[in-house]
């Protein structure tokens, strides 16, 4: 397990590095030129998933996407590249931060709400079809369960006892609307939960729970055939969308926003590696360094890269 | 000589021999395993390969768009059907947002060729929402190959061809083309997309005509060559792909364009045949351009309302007449419009 919580973090640091590498540089150099989604504040939940996860199982997510993408494995130079909009990048400058695809890696992301949910059973069906024991994971926001695509999904997936894993992301707010508004009051898993449909919430903001939830519940989709639901408690530290803090803009409070912070998931888990011996600061702050530096090369690397040739634009349609 | 089939049983052939063929292949869609079989077009492919590879589902059209493009990623060969293409609103945003853009969007690294059927309903009263024909929804959005089979021999070609290409692909099927016999080989055979077809030459007027009206166009063609017309009639056959080649030849040639299409005029297939034509030969038309589709209000129920909605060969040859300016020097005969559909539901 020691071995487990120090990979949690790495991961958590790869993501938590990436992302403030895009902060510092996105309004500053203006060369992202791609709608970006920060998961500041929800590496965790990432973390643990990727950890849970056989390298052969299928991740399918939504428009906030890069923890997902990076913990899966996808491709990181490709990562930085796709947001400079360069032929290197993972899509060739086509698809940006919220179509952030690997399918090498086995992550696929489509950012409509609710859009992969549906393609992550498919592949369910397919792994079911070919007798092989690959899952799959739908990974979503709580406005996602508000679609019915969810619901239309989630039905299918019991009806035909397919190995998919519904993963909802609960940040507390569409955009700018909050939950309460938009929901009833009780919670996401219990209004989800169907006889044939575990569900369970976590703390999503604590990387070690969610590890050891989703193990548990990635097992129960692969040995039984059967879909099961977790959602993790979590919160998005910077707006919605770009790289700014907004809690002065209204729809939240700053003293929400710190509460949020003081969870941070990264934080806490150093905590616990340090109280438990398991590494020092100055390994953790090494880390830090090894994750900083690398995205400072991926950066560079994405700079270097040539843009796509315009000739090539109409490819690949039919 | 030839054997012949129906437009709903070369479906039915085309289903089996393609699911012969690729393994992959599976039919899912709501009643497609029931004793009706989506009106016999999926009952031999059920009876051949069992529920494994035939099966029922839920109503959620929107998902199950979803489930096929996820399944597709896994090289599998979806066939999705709708009963009534009107269902596929329903999934319009798996169709348009995932469906269409995946291979693009991804830079060719992967791609969802998905095969989704739907089927025109008309006439009986289906009215407002089970008689529509949504074909310029799909064909505006790159990425779908839309197909409009207006024979047997075409439609079992364009679904074994559908289950080879590499993108998703929308075949509209006209109900009341299900009984229409003709000709087609046994053997499993393709046509192309994007490849019209010369239906009928002559060198007056050319119809390019869309599903059923291809098979009213050759009527009005066949009526009018008895009043020494000579009408060329140009099926497409895909939509989108258009083969605008075909129809700039066959305009080059006769000077004169009628469009008739299952749908309404506004923004639709109609309009864009007409705007091909104006943008690159304007110079070769001798007449106005004439388009026939629906009027411009929702499909009603009423017998007596429907006879006036849906365009039939009588209109097309009133357009004949109309481009040509001149006025009919025989009877037009009022010919049962094409429909071999008699109901009752």
């Amino acid at each position: 397990m020691n071995e487990i919580k120090k990979q949690l973090l790495a991961v958590m640091l790869k993501i938590r590095k990436a992302e403030e590498k895009i902060v510092e540089v996105y309004a500053r150099d203006g060369k992202m030129r791609t709608p970006t989604h920060l998961s500041i504040g929800q590496e965790g939940v990432a973390a643990g998933l990727a950890l849970a996860l056989h390298k052969d199982d299928q991740v399918f997510a939504g428009h906030r996407c890069h923890a997902a993408y990076i913990a899966k494995g996808g491709d990181y130079n490709g990562f930085f590249a796709e947001l400079c909009g360069r032929a290197t990048g993972i899509s060739e400058g086509r698809a940006g931060s919220a179509h952030l695809t690997d399918a090498a890696a086995g992550i696929f992301v489509s950012p409509i709400l609710g859009a992969t949910i549906p393609v992550a059973a498919g592949a369910a069906l397919a792994f079911q079809m070919d007798g092989k024991k690959n899952i799959a994971v739908a990974v979503f926001g709580d406005a996602t369960i508000e679609e019915g695509v969810f619901a239309e999904t989630v039905n299918f997936a019991l009806a035909k006892k397919l190995p998919v894993l519904f993963l909802c992301e609960n940040n507390l707010y569409s955009t700018h609307s909050s939950l309460s508004v938009r929901q009833p009051s009780s919670p996401i898993f219990e209004r989800v939960r169907q006889p044939e449909l575990p569900t369970e919430q976590i703390d999503g903001n604590d990387a070690v729970k969610v590890f050891e939830t989703l193990t548990r519940a990635v097992n129960h989709v692969r040995t039984k055939q059967m879909p099961y639901f977790v959602e993790c408690m979590t919160y998005r530290v910077r707006e919605h969308v770009g790289p700014l803090n907004d809690w002065d803009r209204g729809y939240r409070t700053k003293d929400e926003v710190d509460a949020w912070i003081a969870k941070c998931p990264i934080a806490r888990l150093s905590k616990t590696l340090m109280d438990e011996k398991i590494m020092t600061l100055s390994d953790i702050e090494n880390e830090e360094k090894k994750y900083a530096k690398m995205a400072d090369d991926a950066y560079e690397f994405a700079l270097n890269s040539p843009w796509p040739d315009t000739l090539s634009m109409t490819e690949h349609v039919y | 000589m030839e054997r012949q089939i129906t437009y709903g049983q070369a479906i039915a052939e085309a289903l089996v021999q393609g699911m012969e063929l690729d393994p992959n292949v599976f039919v899912f869609g709501l009643g497609v395993d029931d004793y009706k079989g989506i009106f016999g077009t999926t009952r031999a492919a059920f009876e051949k390969f069992g529920n494994k590879r035939v099966f029922d589902v839920p109503a959620c059209e929107g998902a199950l768009t979803g489930v096929a493009i996820g399944a597709a990623l896994h090289k599998k060969r979806p066939v999705l059907v709708h009963a009534r293409n009107d269902f596929m609103f329903l999934a319009l945003d798996q169709m348009i947002n995932n469906a269409a853009k995946w291979k693009y969007t991804y830079a060719g690294k992967t791609s969802v060729p998905i095969v989704v059927r739907g089927i025109i309903g008309k006439g009986w009263g289906q009215g407002p929402t089970h008689s529509q024909s949504i074909q310029s929804v799909f064909a505006h959005f790159p990425g779908i190959v839309v197909a409009m089979p207006s024979n047997a021999y075409d439609m079992k070609g364009i679904i074994l061809q559908s289950l080879k290409a590499d993108c998703p692909v929308v075949i509209l099927e006209h109900r009341s083309l299900y009984d229409i016999k003709m000709d087609v080989p046994e053997q499993p055979f393709t046509v192309q997309f994007g490849k019209a077809k010369i239906e009928r030459e002559g060198t007056d007027v050319t119809i390019v005509a869309s599903s059923v009206m291809v098979f009213e166009s050759l009527k009005a063609a066949d009526v009018l060559s008895r009043d020494g017309i000579s009408v060329e009639v140009v099926d497409p056959v895909t939509i989108q792909p258009l083969d605008e080649r075909a129809i700039l030849d066959s305009v080059r040639k006769t000077g004169r364009l009628i469009v008739a299409d299952t749908s309404w005029l506004r923004c639709g297939f109609s309009a864009e045949v007409a705007a091909v034509v104006a943008e690159n030969i304007p110079q070769c038309l001798k007449a106005p351009v004439k388009r026939i589709g629906f009027p411009e209000c929702p499909s009603p129920v009423s017998k007596t309302l429907e006879d006036v909605f849906f365009p039939s060969y009588r209109d097309i040859v009133r357009s004949v007449y109309d481009v040509l300016d001149r006025k009919p020097g025989i009877d037009i005969p009022n010919l049962q419009v094409v429909d071999s559909f008699k109901g009752p539901y």
